[in-house]
């Protein structure tokens, strides 16, 4: 299964992964008026400290802790993909205590988040690979 | 292979998602005496707060039975094992023969014998969905309730209930709310959030009688109430295994989910295990702990998985706890011995404990983001001296990981 | 400075409509001209740091920056430009010699865009290039004036070494100080995915590099940077280099605050001594002693590469390549005046040396008068821009082209001509780990792969217009080009006739 990963070596601490994730996540077509005056808050998330930089989003692991944690069953893992169904959700934040990552994070209604592969946004693969103007981000199988 | 699994919340679902990872084929028998189709015990405060509906507190969808393969009999009490001739006894007197057997009986709601409990009318315990139906259809907005117990359950319970009647009392011995969990300064911290809220605390004392809708406590004061919920504490569910099984505070079971009985499991809150951020053996009564002992002993009972080349072992349990109050959250894992950190400030309370170079515990209220990676330090049993600690403490992340680490962790690269 | 003699050239225009204050502009920004006001959650900028290097345009999300010329307007003046106004006033501020980078921009004709290509008509058919094969394949080096035979008759291979190239094109000298290790990487890849060659420059060759050896040429320079047995062995060819187009009679310079790490150990000097390239080589001075340079790198590697002797075009650049050419150099590369540089003296790059085009033409005219336009292959550089440069300048006699300020744009390069304050923000022309960063190689190789793969096809569709199905008969085909525009003498020097004759 493809997954999303970032090599440290060629991000440029840029932040346009975060900026293209929360416009993923409006599923509105023009991002100037999507993120005009917004706080984005977006499921990819750049770690930087003394030039080095990364960005951090969901492993979809294979043994996925959150999943396996959440009470309420809304967390679910299928043909490898973790999903969260916002209904279910009732932010008690079992998964944000589990994901060694640190990859959950709470949204801006209460009910956690993460990145989901874009597979519900209208991006279709991840906004995230295509917009690393740097080739950090890439969307491959490994191991 | 027929598998028998006595319970039907997140340890017996654990053990069934577990058993058809490897054994597509074995039948299994699920007993429960409550008539729902499984769902989670915390969410039952949801329900009443309004959040959640019996359909959406469905712990897995509704077609899960049928789906997985196994037969639910519900309305269902188990009365006793007889391990040696492997079949579980109903209180029908129907037996039913078992090949593994699952004890995932969970806990119930201890009732303290006070003086004069029976006088009491309203009276409710907060355990099961049924319980919450009951104190449901009896909360009013006139009514006062008196909460006997300011702990996960009590205090969960008065969120749910707390626009719904006119006040609310919370009673306790300890000298300080959720003492299972917070410390003194983080308990003043959400004490302080809850009163805001009108939520009225009455601590370091402890009731000595009941008297219809009055309750006197040891030291005379009176208070009287229209609704009692009693949240004292749980007990586990032990007695099926007595004698059949070693039972300390718990059912005592090993790293893989098994009992010292032969071909008997347990999983849950009715168990007890090692936790390995103390070194001590006990009952962590915690959703995420259920379902990963009941995967384990799913796994184990079904042979092996495959995938790991054998037995599954779940050797990494520790104490943890994720709970909010009006917006206010709070997240805690491990023991809280050794040397503490303290960060206040900045929306955020955060106390992490650490001795011979390992993190054994922590405390976070308020801005609880990123504390998995804290919660991963104590399960992995990280040496803090392979990352920068100081950082850690600071703000959680993955930059406190050497580059290696994080290609490995991020990387997908192999150990 | 209380007086502002010198405003700012170029304004960062925002659209505040589409700005989403991302902060993209300001994280990658090295001359920090974009900043971010927390209380007001606005971009704003100071233009007078502006380089006009377009990181912030090309890589906002919304497309809401774009540069102008701010229009500061000195009243019109044919004479004292704006530009030579404010390079005075420079002057007087700063006492010290104009430095610019990247190739002469003044107006000086160019030569290309004077001369036009033939197509084939009715009498002789053009080739499809997509149905007929085309050679675009060409081989570098001294061609046998003799054919010898042994005792049996059989003919005997006395072949001088070649080069093979997939196309007349090569990646001309940068080096390894005034651009990036990623840049060399990228080129590196990049030669040896298209079957060409890049040069290492006057920095030596870095150790990761020498796997790329079958595709280096490596340069000794007048600093002899970097030159020892090993680095001469690793490559297929050595490039002595006389002299370059954009500084002809002078030297290099790089700083001392750029020789530090493996700058300072790849050129093998001392780190924070500056990198001072002599302007001769001080045991060259004159062509006998080019000759024993040349024998003696003959000699170190076993006469199995061929030697490049690298001149700038200047006024007698003919009568030098003839004594080039009987100096044993297997190729000659001329560097014309429109070449570029890291950092050159700005009165020698505008005003010294000549058009590329017409120093080609001598040259060849001259050594095929002389005879002896078979000892050497001529390989011509100084802003050869696209496909149709290249034919034109095999028409008019190169066997090859360098290319150097084409592959930078490939790989991102804006040509804001900043490259001497190492602040590149592009990774090019930059040592700074961060900047270095921007430019990732497994993006530039393909880059440079796709330009040339392109102009190849563009060669192809070229030849093929006219009839010429091998790169060989496009060699000095004068034929195949009309002027336009030009007076007799350019003309005559060209060795081409005027559109309608």
């Amino acid at each position: 299964m493809k997954r999303v990963y970032v090599n440290e070596k060629w991000c440029l601490g840029c932040h346009l992964c975060e900026y293209y994730c929360a416009f993923a996540g409006t599923n509105e077509k023009d991002m100037a008026r999507a993120l005009k005056d917004i706080k984005i808050n977006p499921k990819i998330k750049i770690e930087e400290k003394d030039g080095v930089s990364f960005a951090v989003s969901c492993r979809h692991c294979r043994e996925p802790l959150c999943v396996k944690g959440c009470i309420t069953g809304a967390l679910t893992i299928s043909d490898g993909v973790i999903t969260i169904d916002r209904d279910k959700c009732v932010s008690c934040y079992t998964c944000i205590l589990s994901c060694p990552f640190g990859a959950v994070s709470p949204s801006d209604d209460g009910a956690v988040q993460k990145c989901e592969l874009c597979v519900k946004t209208t991006a279709g693969t991840p906004a995230c690979v295509k917009g690393c103007p740097n080739g950090a981000i890439v969307f491959e199988e490994r191991g | 292979m027929k598998y028998v699994i006595i319970g039907n919340s997140a340890a017996a679902i654990g053990a069934v998602e577990g058993i058809r990872q490897v054994d597509k084929q074995g039948e299994i028998v699920i007993l429960t005496n409550e008539p729902h189709h499984t769902y989670a015990r915390p969410l039952i405060s949801y329900l009443l707060l309004g959040k959640a509906t019996e359909e959406k507190m469905r712990y897995r969808p509704a077609d899960f039975y049928t789906d997985t393969n196994c037969t639910l009999l519900t309305e269902t009490t188990v009365t006793g094992v007889n391990s040696e001739e492997k079949h579980v006894i109903l209180s029908d007197g129907k037996a039913i023969p078992y090949d593994k057997l699952l004890v995932a009986t969970g806990s119930s709601a201890f009732v303290p014998p006070f003086e004069g409990l029976d006088t009491v009318k309203d009276k409710y315990t907060f355990m099961s969905l049924a319980d919450a139906h009951k104190l449901n259809k009896a909360l009013d907005e006139h009514k006062r309730v008196l909460i006997i117990g300011a702990g996960l359950i009590g205090l969960k319970c008065a969120e749910g209930i707390l626009d719904r009647v006119s006040h609310i009392t919370v009673l306790d011995l300890a000298p300080r709310i959720l003492s299972s969990i917070l410390d003194e300064e983080g308990a003043a911290l959400v004490q302080d959030h809850l009163e805001s809220k009108g939520v009225e605390f009455i601590l370091s004392r402890g009731a000595k009688c009941f008297e219809k809708d009055t309750a006197i406590l040891e030291n005379g004061e009176r208070i009287g109430f229209d609704i009692l919920v009693l949240a004292v504490g749980v007990r586990p569910n032990t007695s099926l295994l007595k004698d059949i099984a070693e039972i300390d505070k718990g059912i005592v079971i090993n790293a893989k989910s098994e009992t010292t009985a032969a071909d008997i499991y347990a999983a849950g809150d009715c168990t007890q295990s090692l936790d390995i951020s103390s070194g001590q053996s006990r009952i962590m009564a915690l959703l995420p702990n259920a379902y990963m002992q009941g995967e384990c002993a799913g796994i184990n009972m079904a042979g092996g998985a495959s995938s790991v080349g054998g037995e599954m072992t779940f050797d990494k349990a520790i104490p943890m706890n994720a709970i909010g109050f009006f917006g206010l959250h709070i997240i805690t894992a491990g023991n809280y011995i050794g040397e503490v950190y303290t960060k206040r400030g900045n929306n955020q309370y955060k106390r992490l404990f650490y001795s011979n170079n390992k993190l054994n515990g922590y405390i976070l209220i308020g801005d609880v983001g990123k504390a998995g990676i804290y919660t991963s330090l104590i399960r992995e049993r990280t040496p803090l001296n392979t990352i920068d600690f100081a950082l850690i403490c600071e703000k959680p992340g993955l930059m406190a990981f050497t580059k290696e680490d994080r290609q490995i962790k991020l990387g997908g690269e192999a150990k | 400075m209380a007086v502002n003699f010198l405003y700012p050239d170029y304004e960062v225009t925002r659209n505040y409509d589409k700005c989403i204050a991302c902060r993209a502009c300001e994280r990658q920004c090295a001359n920090e001209v974009h900043e971010y006001l927390a209380d007001a959650n606005k971009m704003v900028c100071d233009d007078a740091k502006c380089v006009n290097c377009h990181r912030c345009v090309s890589l906002c999300p919304t497309r809401a920056l774009k540069i102008v010329k701010s229009g500061n307007t000195y009243k019109e003046n044919t004479n004292w430009s704006g530009k030579t106004i404010n390079e005075l006033y420079r002057q007087a501020g700063s006492g010290g010699v104009l430095l610019s980078s990247m190739g002469n921009p003044e107006n000086y004709p160019v030569y290309f865009d004077k001369i036009l290509l033939n197509a084939s008509q009715v009498t002789n058919p053009s080739i499809d290039p997509l149905r007929e094969p085309m050679e675009t394949r060409v081989f570098l080096g001294a061609k046998p004036q003799y054919i010898k035979r042994d005792g049996d008759g059989r003919i005997k291979n006395n072949l001088p070494p070649q080069l093979s190239l997939s196309m007349p094109v090569m990646f001309s000298a940068m080096s390894y100080g005034s651009i990036s290790y990623n840049a060399h990487e990228s080129l590196a890849r990049a030669a040896e995915a298209l079957g060409i060659l890049y040069n290492t420059g006057e920095g030596g060759l870095h150790e990761d590099f020498y796997r790329y050896g079958g595709n280096t040429v490596v340069q000794v320079a007048s600093g002899r940077f970097g030159v020892h047995q090993e680095y001469l062995n690793s490559g297929a060819a050595i490039e002595i280099k006389m002299g370059q187009g954009a500084k002809p009679g002078i030297g290099g310079h790089l700083p001392g605050t750029k020789i530090v790490g493996d700058i300072s150990r790849t050129r093998m000097i001392p780190e924070g001594s500056d990198a001072i390239s002599p302007a001769p080589h001080h045991d060259i001075y004159s062509i006998e002693d080019l000759r024993q340079l040349v024998y003696s790198l003959k000699e170190v590697t076993d006469y199995k590469k061929p030697v490049i002797v690298k001149i700038a075009a200047v006024h007698n650049v003919a009568a030098i390549a003839s004594g080039i050419a009987r100096s044993g150099a297997d190729i000659i590369a001329i560097d014309g005046f429109r070449g570029g540089t890291g950092a050159a003296p700005t009165r020698i790059r505008d005003h010294v040396g000549i058009p590329i085009e017409l120093a080609l033409a001598g040259v060849d005219r001259r050594l095929r008068e002389e005879g002896i336009r078979d000892h050497v292959s001529i390989v011509v550089g100084g802003s050869i821009r696209s496909s149709a440069d290249i034919v034109k300048a095999v028409a008019l006699g190169a066997d090859c082209v360098y290319i150097a300020s084409a592959a930078l744009l490939a790989l991102g390069c804006h040509l804001c001509r900043s490259c001497h304050a190492g602040k590149c923000n592009w990774g090019i022309a930059t040592q700074v780990p961060e900047l270095v960063k921007r430019l990732n190689p497994e993006i530039g190789y393909k880059r440079l792969v796709n330009l040339l793969t392109a102009w190849q096809h563009e060669i192809k569709e070229m030849m093929g217009g006219m009839g010429i199905n091998s790169i060989e008969s496009l060699r000095g085909n004068r034929l195949m080009l009309r002027g336009v525009g030009l007076n007799e003498k350019e003309l005559e020097i060209l060795g081409i006739k005027h559109a309608g004759e």
